[in-house]
């Protein structure tokens, strides 16, 4: 919601953010846990409260030429996290109490008035809270313990081993995360894409970030046109048959297309640039996405997307999110990331600095996890 | 010029139509009626295809959405050269023709500014040369003066409004119907720039952008979009064409054809100039098949020249 080049998300917000509750996208894929343990359920079931949200009626909410209506401004905040808590296996639902006291304790996990950290933390915290989109500490109202509604465990499925060639280039990344974190890049490219200002939350599939979690949907006949605040990009898609872009194309965003399944939005997104870190490190070329919009009510899209890629996971897996319909008068703003971004010249200037002061990198020190 | 070729889909169109209107005509009255057209007379043609030739649409009636409004939904691209400069100008090289040769360098073109020239205040013309001459410069090492030099697009910022129509780079209109999306939108190819558009709103900017605050009415057949709450840094042109932060700018898009839309936009600011004016100049409708907008993130193309200076180089 904020106008201008804040490139917080790459600073303290990245690099604290919520421990291990955290819905970042940088969750780690190491996390997942062996084939053997997985539940035997069948994998498409979603859990049974999910299903309490009034299902969307035939025929409602149409545009005048016929096509289910999605448009508005909608928010996908929440705080229930990616993957379901270690230890709570066999909870996909937590009851009213429960998720009062998780609300209760992310907050006092995340306020600035603890003290009780160090005054750098102190500062982060006291940052953080700034910048803080309110609906982010809710969970989700039908309470699940994840978004992941499959596998049914809600946590990531094991990965596959990598190649030689990919695990080269996760090391690469990690190694320029570690120099970002320590504070002595040595040149822009060792930043993430969202603090280079390239892509932010606008690379599908979309997940909640601590601030600026909004979409416009507007539509025309045969386009459903999605417009995340940030960046500041429309994604444009045809929904009416035509193939993707030729195979030599490759986008940031992907190339997407949709169809209409009765009143679902279901898009297939593929030509995703090689050479980008496009979700959990899975390998662009095998990857895909597909992702669908499902109107429940008049407040109300599900989202839900499911990712495969053979390379990376040993099976699909699935998210679900809630979008909620914003108050008109909350409007979308212009996020202008790259125009003012003085963060680059600030981190590259100041390691340029340090070095000469011949300054040993520190790591900036993290919130303890809430776990 | 435009980074992908236009189907000029529509000079066949029109063409075939102004020869089947004069085949449709008696050879008496073809014969009568050239006389009267001396210019177009001589070389055999209809008085109808010299309109076209000077730039007059025959009269026209759009298609229209479910709500009665014409429908504006396609891919447009301006033809002129407005970009290296809104007023006349000859062809010019680029930055570096010893590096690049006529990479980079700039096509003449007549104004699209009614009456030709841009009615500046005697003062503000300085600020335009100085722009002009400092265009390809950078500084990002103190944030307070990180605007002062170079041309907004050189560094892939967000161009502004009118920029962001004739710059070589194609962009959609998006038009909803209904009630349910009292909002357009304007995707442009170029850094991925989105306005939206808010029909029938009277809310005042909230804070300023680099695309200014849109909002947008229906006026007969035309579209009337009044832009304000503009950041001040964006330029209209590469000759350093500029405006203040009280910029004001009232666009009219108006369907002429199938494949045209007519666009008129009135500038005003009175810090920078003397009186409102106004450029015009036709969109075009993409045709090819199954076109799209395509990326053109220019950041990563920036990246060096901007921060180049603060990158840890190997010693040499």
């Amino acid at each position: 919601m904020t106008h201008r080049s804040v490139a917080t998300l790459g600073i303290p917000a990245m690099v604290i953010a919520f421990g291990s509750l955290s819905l970042l996208m940088s969750q780690a894929p190491q996390t997942a846990r062996k084939a053997a343990a997985e539940p035997q359920r069948k994998a498409a079931t979603p859990p049974a409260a999910t299903s309490a949200a009034p299902a969307a009626k035939p025929n409602s909410f149409r545009t005048p030429w016929g096509d289910p209506d999605l448009q508005g401004v909608w928010n996908d905040a929440t705080s229930t996290p990616l993957q379901r808590p270690t230890g709570v296996a066999s909870k996909d639902i937590l009851s009213d109490a429960e998720a009062e006291e998780f609300q209760d304790q992310l907050a006092t996990n995340l306020s600035r008035n603890r003290r009780d950290g160090g005054s750098e933390v102190d500062v982060n915290r006291a940052y953080n809270e700034h910048w803080m989109d309110a609906r982010r500490l809710k969970v989700t109202a039908d309470h699940r313990t994840s978004v992941i509604v499959d596998p049914p465990d809600g946590r990531i499925p094991p990965l596959v081993p990598i190649s030689a060639e990919r695990q080269k280039e996760h090391d690469e990344r990690a190694a320029a995360l570690a120099r970002f974190n320590a504070g002595m890049p040595n040149t822009y490219l060792d930043f993430d894409l969202p603090i280079r200002c390239v892509v932010r939350t606008d690379m599908p599939p979309y997940m909640p970030i601590i601030y600026n979690n909004d979409f416009q949907i507007v539509q025309s006949p045969g386009y459903v046109i999605i417009a995340p605040e940030m960046i500041h990009s429309a994604r444009i898609i045809p929904v009416d048959g035509r193939p993707h872009i030729g195979k030599d194309l490759h986008e940031w965003l992907g190339d997407s297309r949709g169809h209409w399944e009765g009143n679902t939005l279901v898009l297939e997104t593929t030509n995703f640039r090689p050479d980008t870190n496009i979700f959990q490190e899975a390998d662009p070329a095998t990857f895909r996405l597909t992702e669908r919009l499902t109107r429940v009510d008049a407040r109300t899209i599900n989202y839900e997307y499911t990712v495969e890629d053979p390379h990376t996971w040993i099976r699909p897996w699935t998210v679900r999110i809630p979008w909620t319909r914003i108050d008109p008068a909350e409007q979308m703003y212009e996020y202008a990331c790259y125009e003012d971004n003085y963060d680059v010249s600030h981190f590259l200037g100041g390691a340029r600095e340090r070095e000469k002061r011949g300054e040993v990198a520190q790591p900036i020190p993290r919130l303890p996890s809430v776990q | 010029m435009p980074n992908r070729s236009l189907a000029v889909l529509s000079a066949c169109a029109t063409i075939g139509i102004a020869v089947a209107a004069v085949m449709l005509m008696p050879a008496e009255a073809q014969q009568a009626a050239t006389p009267q057209q001396p210019a177009a007379g001589q070389l055999g043609r209809s008085a109808g295809q010299h309109a076209l030739d000077i730039g007059q649409f025959p009269p026209y009636k759009p298609a229209r959405l479910p709500d009665g409004h014409p429908d504006l939904n396609g891919y447009w691209q301006s033809m002129v050269s407005a970009d290296w400069d809104l007023q006349d100008h000859e062809a010019q090289p680029g930055p570096k023709p010893e590096i690049n040769g006529v990479y980079g360098a700039g096509p003449a073109g007549q104004s699209i500014v009614e009456g030709g020239e841009i009615p500046y205040r005697p003062e503000a013309l300085a600020k335009k040369k100085k722009n002009f001459e400092t265009r390809a410069m950078v500084d990002v090492s103190n944030d307070k003066t990180w605007h002062a030099l170079g041309d907004p697009e050189m560094k892939c910022y967000m161009p502004g409004v009118p920029r962001a129509n004739y710059l070589p780079y194609p962009f959609r209109i998006v038009q909803s119907s209904g009630a349910s999306s009292p909002y357009m939108l304007i995707s442009y190819e170029f850094a991925s720039a989105t306005r939206i558009i808010r029909m029938n709103s009277k809310d005042e900017a909230p804070i300023p952008a680099w695309m200014g605050w849109s909002r947008g009415r229906w006026e007969g057949d035309t579209l009337i979009v009044d832009v304000s709450g503009f950041r001040e840094e964006t330029w209209f042109d590469r000759a350093g064409d500029y405006h203040s932060d009280q910029l004001h700018v009232v666009e009219r898009y108006t369907p002429v054809s199938p494949f045209h839309l007519m666009y008129e936009a009135t500038i005003e600011d009175p810090k920078v100039f003397t009186r409102p004016w106004k450029i015009r100049f036709p969109l075009y409708r993409h045709m090819e098949q199954d076109f799209q907008l395509l990326e053109f993130k220019c950041e990563p193309f920036t990246e060096e020249m901007l921060y180049g200076r603060f990158v840890k180089r190997p010693a040499s």
